[in-house]
């Protein structure tokens, strides 16, 4: 009874939101106060009845409900609770409902925080996110039900793939899909700014809040993402220029791009009808990449026959969100106005610099993902593009990017005076190259890459400490009243970019100086990896809520001294009959010391990887720092501050009304 | 000597397309050289494989070729396509999914003695599926009516 429920509640949902869709847009063009109105209530309604569906999903889940094929498919009676949970976004249909169940609650944050905006303007927005909503629902509905019936019921289910049972799982796909998703907000901003026909700086100041706050879900979910792969699969890489990790990076690269050029348009005026494309790019490829991952083209172009509805209707579908929105901005942008002019030398056209790199680096992604699709599509047969060819591109692409990063920050709007700027940098610069050249050679590897990247990295901290310093210093203030006077979107600016740079650092350190082995091991035997001794304990079999492994141990010593132990599972869950190995890693500030178990050889002896891997965290920490700084700036008083100025006009105006 | 302002815009203009031009330049010349074609083992067998560059092989591990030498790391297995085989010698740890009768892709070059030297072996994270270049390997020795030895499962 509960998933005819759920299955109801999803078909209100879709009635609402075609109201939500349609009569707000319409109520808008027409100056009808009464439909506009209408857009928070049915927010509202659509959230509530989505998230119904949502929670019957979950308890379909919880309660163990094996005559509904979506539980049957992902679920099993031995998988542990917080996995069964977890296991309602692991499959196709579950996660196009999440998809939809966040975007409802972004159309709900939308509907909450925008008292302040026009009322036409407010009334659109919502509107367009309902119509993404009824794509997703319709989707839904018509070839992906999750709450379809199996009958006869299954007698247990076929189990969560063992891959996505981990800690992992339960944050990371949540955490993307709010940044997905939360990109149709910018993407909605800028359709409705086409429709309406105007565009200016209020409009920018309001869209960068929701743009920002999507770039901090989108970088913590590929921060996770990448993280979960490290000590998941067992290979100690950390990025794979997967597809699926493509996917997400594409939008992550043009809401990158569009949180700067938003800055500038928001400051300056200009830019305006870059940034309604990119807002629209951000969220096209969000779309592309959340089909791409979910419909199964990337593991075959042909899985698409065996539903070949899903196929089309997907097709149907971002052809008409995509190609609309662009012929839209083809027909409106020269309405959106014309930006103030500016200098070759100045911040807005550093800004630029740093929006074409980025814009250029997520078509070699797009290239590097979709063509290998085209031409097995075409039938010209099978390639594939691997990371090699990512490498090449993007250390050229964001060479100079980064090396703009350190100077865009403090040149002046509208024009600057370039032997300024030398004369300003020339302590950072001299100090970033000594110690990208110093440092490697006490290390003992100096290579091109090496010096390049730590050159990098050190030449945007000496910058920004430059910058901070020379903006902090010279007043008479104590120092805590004069970081506090200074915008929080400021100090947002420089954490994230200082994250940039440990994010740098961390991968020019990994990849410049790790190391691995991998070794026959009989019980006691001894391998030797970056100056530490690795001892084999042998292999202990143990019992695991649905799987059994056998678990490794590994001491790790460095001149008799004992530091760490290691232990690494092979585990073989026993539903899916799938082994899965479970790396056993050390982590800390300077390196990771990462082992896993491969396969059983005769005498109890394995083979084992080792893996000695420096300042990896590093990577991930910076990434935490570029969500910081984002969080930072979203909680600038400025945000706040107009909108309570506004409010209190708004009262006094119904006072005098009244 | 001041420029005009139109001319600034113009030699913005100038600077971004060639920068513009180089980038596209490095995208297509980084991808015409890091492409990975895929064969099947009966192209191998013909000798329609290239020489000098890697390329992917794929299909199933043929039962019962699966040999390890003594150092526990280096293996040696054979690959079909029901149609030919190729013998494939891999130094490293195998992924979690490789197994005899399953699906496999294979990276590398073929060596003087034909033998198939593998840089990287990969099975995909899912008991049912099969890689679509082996999956793609097994139709095309099916449609051409050259099935000699049965996969097993």
């Amino acid at each position: 009874m509960i998933p005819e429920i759920g299955h109801f509640s999803l078909i209100l949902a879709l009635l609402v939101a075609l109201s939500l869709g349609f009569l707000p847009i319409i109520g808008a063009a027409r100056g009808n106060a009464v439909w506009m109105g209408l857009a928070r209530p049915l927010a509202r309604t659509q959230f509530l009845l989505i998230g119904f569906s949502f929670l019957c999903l979950g308890y379909a889940f919880a309660t163990m409900d094996y005559s509904v094929t979506y539980v049957a498919a992902n679920s099993n009676s031995k998988l542990p609770i917080q996995f069964r949970i977890a296991a309602v976004w692991g499959g196709h249909e579950g996660s196009l409902l999440l998809w939809a169940l966040i975007l409802s609650v972004w159309t709900v944050a939308v509907s909450m925080f925008s008292k302040h905006l026009p009322d036409d303007m407010r009334a659109r927005i919502l509107g367009v996110m309902g119509l993404i909503s009824v794509g997703f629902l319709l989707f839904m509905l018509m070839v992906s039900n999750p709450f379809e019936r199996l009958i006869p019921a299954a007698m247990d289910g076929r189990d969560l793939n063992p891959l996505l049972q981990d800690p992992g799982m339960i944050f990371h796909p949540p955490m993307l899909y709010m940044g997905y998703v939360g990109f149709s907000v910018a993407f909605s901003f800028a359709i409705a700014a086409l429709l309406g026909g105007h565009l200016d700086a209020a409009w920018a100041r309001w869209s960068r809040p929701w743009t920002t706050a999507a770039w901090v879900f989108l970088t913590i979910g590929i921060m996770a993402g990448s993280n979960w792969a490290y000590y998941e699969l067992g290979w100690g890489g950390w990025w794979f220029w997967d597809a699926v990790e493509n996917a997400s990076f594409m939008p992550w690269l043009v809401g990158t791009a569009l949180i700067h050029s938003l800055a500038v348009t928001e400051k300056r005026g200009s830019f305006k009808a870059w940034t309604v494309l990119l807002a629209i790019c951000a969220f096209s490829l969000s779309l592309l990449g959340t089909f791409l991952v979910r419909s199964g083209v990337l593991t075959s172009v042909h899985a698409f026959a065996t539903d070949p509805r899903r196929g089309v209707f997907i097709l149907a579908f971002l052809v008409i969100v995509i190609g609309g929105s662009l012929l839209l901005f083809a027909w409106r942008a020269p309405t959106v106005g014309r930006g103030g002019k500016f200098d070759v030398v100045s911040r807005e056209s550093f800004l630029l610099a740093n929006n074409v790199l980025l814009a250029v680096a997520a078509i070699s992604v797009l290239l590097g993902t979709l063509y290998p699709l085209f031409i097995d599509a075409l039938g010209y047969g099978k390639i594939s593009v691997g990371p090699p060819y990512f490498d090449t591109v993007f250390a050229p692409l964001m060479t100079p990017a980064l090396f703009l990063m350190g100077i865009g920050p403090i040149v002046r709007w509208k024009n600057a005076s370039l032997p300024e700027l030398a004369m300003r940098l020339r302590w950072a610069f001299g100090v970033s190259l000594a110690t990208a050249i110093i440092l490697p050679l006490l290390l003992g590897n100096l290579t091109p890459m090496i010096g390049l990247g730590l050159f990098l990295a050190f030449w945007i901290i000496a910058t920004t400490v430059n910058m901070v310093y020379l903006r902090l210093r010279g007043q008479d203030q104590p120092l805590f009243t004069r970081v506090k006077a200074i915008p929080r979107a400021w100090w947002g600016m420089v954490i994230a970019h200082l994250g940039i740079a440990i994010f740098t650092l961390g991968v020019t350190i990994v990849k410049g100086f790790e190391s691995e082995i991998a070794v026959r091991m009989a019980p006691g035997d001894v391998a030797h990896l970056a100056g530490y001794d690795f001892t084999f304990n042998g292999v202990k079999e143990i019992q695991g809520p649905n799987y059994t492994a056998s678990r490794g141990e590994i001491r790790v010593s460095k001149n008799g001294v004992e530091r760490t132990v290691l232990a690494s599972e092979k585990r073989l869950y026993t539903v899916t009959n799938m082994p899965m190995t479970e790396a056993g890693i050390s982590p800390a500030l300077i390196h990771d010391l990462y082992a896993s178990l491969g396969e059983p050889l005769v005498d109890g002896a394995w083979s084992v990887r080792i893996y000695h891997k420096p300042m990896v965290e590093w990577i991930w920490f910076g990434c935490l720092m570029m969500a910081f700084g984002g969080m930072l700036a979203l909680s600038d008083r400025r945000y706040r501050i107009k909108k309570r100025a506004k409010n209190l006009a708004e009262m006094s105006e119904k006072e005098v009304l009244a | 000597m001041a420029l005009k302002a139109r001319h600034k815009r113009f030699v913005l203009i100038g600077i971004g397309l060639a920068l513009i031009g180089l980038a596209a330049m490095l995208i297509l010349n980084a991808f015409q050289s890091n492409m990975v074609f895929f064969y099947t083992p009966t192209q191998v067998e013909k000798g329609e494989v290239p020489k000098d560059t890697g390329f992917r092989i794929g299909g199933l591990v043929l039962e019962n070729s699966l040999k390890r030498q003594d150092d526990g790391l280096t293996v040696h297995f054979v690959i079909t396509d029901t149609a030919k085989t190729v013998p494939v010698i891999y130094k490293g740890v195998l992924p979690d999914l490789f197994k005899e009768g399953k699906g496999v892709v294979a990276q590398g070059k073929v060596g003087a003695d034909g033998i198939f030297m593998a840089s990287e072996v990969l099975a995909k994270h899912d008991e049912n599926y099969m890689p679509p270049e082996a999956a793609e390997a097994l139709k095309r020795a099916k449609e051409q009516g050259k099935t000699l030895v049965m996969p097993t499962t």
